[in-house]
C-alpha cells in the first residue's frame, strides 16, 4: 500500500518581486514500510512538500495523499497518519517537557498516555529532563522534544525535515536507532537531510529535488551505481591550475576528481605534477551519495529524472 | 478527552501560570481608578438618584477589565505562538476550527470572568452594591467575553507583529471600551456623542450589566441584549470563519 503520495504538486507563492514557482508538478510515491529520503540544496523546495503534506501549506495544484487521505480533503485523518518533526527548533516556553507531550497527545484526543511518553523519553535519552521547562533546555535536548512531540500519537507515517541540522554526534546516533527500530517495526519514514552519509546509509530510496522539480529518483544503490565510479582524492597545498580546478571538487586543502577509469586517475595525476605541484596523501576511493548528489545537480536540467532512473536499473 | 478540552486546559494553564501578570495586575489597576476617580468624582456627579458616583463605577469598572481580559487572553496568545513558531503543534494535529474557537474563546471567558470577579471581590469592600437582576449580570458578563475573546482570536490572526495587535488593541479596543459608559451615564454627553455611543456595542454591553445591579440603566436590557447577543453572534462567526479557512496561519 501507498504510504505518501504526490501527484503533480505545483506550488506557487506570491512575494513581493512576483510569483516564485517552489514546486513544479512533483509526482512521487513512498512505499509502506520504506524508509525514503528527500534531498536537494537550499530552496530546492524540500520544506515546502512536506509543509503540503503536512497541511501547513496548500498546493497550488496537484493532489497529496497520506495512505489514501487527501490531506486537504480528509485533513483530520491524514493528520492523525502522520508524524512531524519541524525543521524550526520551536518550543512552547510555559511547560515542561512531560506537560507538552501530555497536551500534544491530548490534542490527538488520547488521554492517558504516559507508558508512551515514558518509552519516548527513555528512548530519546530525555527521561531525567521530563520535569524540566522548555526553555532550560539545550538544542540538541529541544530537538529531541519535537521528535517526542510528533511522535506522541504512534502515528505510521514518520516525516523529519533535517532532524540533525545543528546537532551532535551523539544525538544523531540516538536519534537515528530509535528511527530506525520504529522503521523495522512497520513505520514508513521520509527524510530530509543536508547529511549525505546520513541519507546513504538509512534510504533504501531517494529523491532529488533542484529548483522545484523532481531530478533523480531511484533506490539509493542503483543511484551510486550509476555514477561515475571512482574519486581520485589527495592534498594540495599550492592553488590548482584554473583549467584543472574546473573539474575537480575543492574543499580547502583537499582536491577530488571524479574519474571512470584507470586512465584518467593517471591523466590527473599527471596534469598534477607537470603544473609543479606535489599531491599528497593520494587515495582512490568509490563513489559516495555526495559525488552522485553533486553530479546530478550540475546535470539536471540537461537529464530529466525519467531518464535518470532508467540508467539506474539497465 | 476530547482534543479541543486539551486545548482549552492548555489555554488556561497558560495564563493561570502567569496569573501575577494576568489576573492580579489588572485587579490592581481597577482598584486604581476606582479610588482615584470615584475620590475625585463622588461628590460632583450624580448618575442615577440614590446610587452614590462610586457605586455607579464600580459594575463598570469590573466589565471593563473582564473585556480588557478577554480580548488580552486569546489575543496574545495566539501572537506569542505565531512568533515564536509554536503554533506548528496546533497546526499539525486534527484539531477543527470549533475546538480553536471553543479552546481559544472558552479559556479568555474564563480569565475575563476570573478577573471581573477579582476586580469585584477587592472593590466591594469600598462601596455598597446591589444585585437587582443577577442573571442580567452574568448574561452580559459572558456575551461581553465571548465577544472579546473572539475578537481576540480575530486579532491575533491578523496581527503579524506585537506592533499590529497593540495597534489593534489601542486604537479599537481602547476607545471604545472608553466611549462606552464606564465613567459616565451617556445621558451627561452633548446629543451628537449620545448618538455616536448609541452605535458603539460596548456601550450596550456595559448598560445592560450595570441594569443588573441597579435596575436601572440608559436603555432598555432587552435592547442591550439583541444588540450584544447579535454583535457577539457575528463576531464570533466572523472568528469561526477565518480559523476555518486558516487566514494567516496556512500558506
Amino acid at each position: 500500500m501507498t504510504a505518501i503520495s504526490f501527484d503533480a504538486v505545483s506550488k506557487t507563492f506570491q512575494t513581493p518581486r512576483g510569483p516564485l514557482q517552489a514546486l513544479d508538478s512533483v509526482s512521487l510515491s513512498v512505499q509502506e514500510g520504506e524508509f525514503f529520503g528527500l534531498l536537494g540544496p537550499n530552496g530546492a523546495g524540500k520544506t515546502t512538500l512536506i509543509s503540503i503534506l503536512a497541511g501547513l501549506t496548500r498546493a497550488t495544484s496537484g493532489r497529496t495523499q497520506v495512505q489514501g487521505c487527501d490531506v486537504q480533503t480528509q485533513a483530520a485523518q491524514a493528520r492523525r497518519l502522520l508524524g512531524v518533526v519541524p525543521q524550526e527548533l520551536v518550543f512552547d516556553p510555559f511547560f515542561n517537557v512531560r506537560e507538552a507531550l501530555r497536551f500534544q497527545s491530548g490534542y490527538f484526543g488520547i488521554r492517558h498516555n504516559d507508558d508512551w511518553i515514558d518509552e519516548l523519553l527513555h528512548c530519546l535519552g530525555l527521561s531525567d529532563k521530563a520535569n524540566s521547562n522548555m526553555r532550560q533546555l539545550s538544542g540538541g535536548m529541544k530537538r529531541r522534544v519535537l521528535v517526542a512531540q510528533a511522535l506522541v500519537h504512534k502515528p505510521p507515517v514518520i516525516v523529519l525535515d533535517e532532524p540533525t541540522a545543528g546537532v551532535d554526534v551523539e544525538l544523531r546516533q540516538t536519534l537515528w536507532q530509535f528511527i530506525a527500530r520504529l522503521n523495522r517495526e512497520g513505520h514508513t519514514v521520509l527524510l530530509t537531510t543536508h547529511y549525505l552519509e546520513e541519507a546513504e546509509a538509512l534510504c533504501g530510496r531517494l529523491a532529488m529535488l533542484k529548483q522545484g522539480q523532481v531530478v533523480a529518483l531511484a533506490r539509493t544503490s542503483e543511484l551510486l551505481k550509476a555514477a561515475s565510479s571512482n574519486v581520485l582524492r589527495f592534498k594540495l597545498d599550492a592553488q590548482l591550475p584554473t583549467e584543472l580546478a574546473q573539474r575537480a571538487r575543492v574543499t580547502g586543502r583537499i582536491v577530488q576528481f571524479p574519474a571512470h577509469n584507470a586512465a584518467e586517475i593517471e591523466h590527473y595525476l599527471a596534469a598534477v605534477r607537470q603544473a609543479g605541484l606535489v599531491a599528497e596523501d593520494v587515495e582512490i576511493r568509490k563513489a559516495d551519495l555526495e559525488d552522485v548528489f553533486l553530479q546530478v545537480m550540475g546535470e539536471a536540467g540537461a537529464t530529466p529524472a525519467s531518464e535518470l532512473a532508467q540508467e539506474a536499473t539497465p | 478527552m476530547k482534543g479541543w478540552q486539551a486545548l482549552f486546559y492548555k489555554e488556561i494553564l497558560r495564563f493561570w501560570k502567569v496569573g501575577f501578570q494576568t489576573v492580579a495586575a489588572p485587579v490592581m489597576t481597577a482598584m486604581l481608578y476606582l479610588l482615584i476617580f470615584g475620590h475625585v468624582l463622588e461628590d460632583r456627579v450624580k448618575v442615577y438618584d440614590q446610587i452614590t458616583y462610586t457605586s455607579f463605577l464600580l459594575p463598570g469598572l469590573v466589565m471593563m477589565s473582564v473585556l480588557q481580559n478577554a480580548f488580552a487572553n486569546s489575543s496574545s496568545s495566539l501572537i506569542q505562538s505565531k512568533m515564536m513558531g509554536n503554533l506548528v503543534f496546533l497546526l499539525l494535529t486534527p484539531l477543527n476550527h470549533w475546538s480553536w474557537f471553543f479552546a481559544y474563546v472558552g479559556s479568555s471567558v474564563v480569565r475575563g470572568l476570573a478577573v471581573g470577579l477579582g476586580v469585584f471581590a477587592i472593590t466591594a469592600w469600598f462601596t455598597p452594591l446591589s444585585f437587582v437582576a443577577p442573571v442580567w449580570i452574568l448574561v452580559f458578563a459572558f456575551l461581553g467575553a465571548t465577544m472579546l475573546g473572539s475578537m481576540g482570536v480575530i486579532a491575533g490572526l491578523w496581527a503579524e507583529k506585537f506592533d499590529q495587535m497593540a495597534a489593534f488593541q489601542n486604537f479599537i479596543i481602547m476607545p471604545m471600551t472608553f466611549l462606552s459608559g464606564v465613567f459616565y451615564s451617556i445621558h451627561s454627553l452633548p446629543p451628537f456623542w449620545q448618538t455616536l455611543s448609541h452605535f458603539n456595542p460596548f456601550f450596550y454591553m456595559i448598560d445592560g450589566f450595570r441594569h443588573g445591579f441597579f435596575g436601572t440603566s440608559d436603555v432598555s436590557p432587552w435592547l442591550s441584549l439583541a444588540v450584544v447577543g447579535s454583535c457577539t453572534g457575528l463576531i464570533a462567526a466572523v472568528a469561526l470563519h477565518l480559523l476555518r479557512i486558516g487566514f494567516k496561519i496556512r500558506g
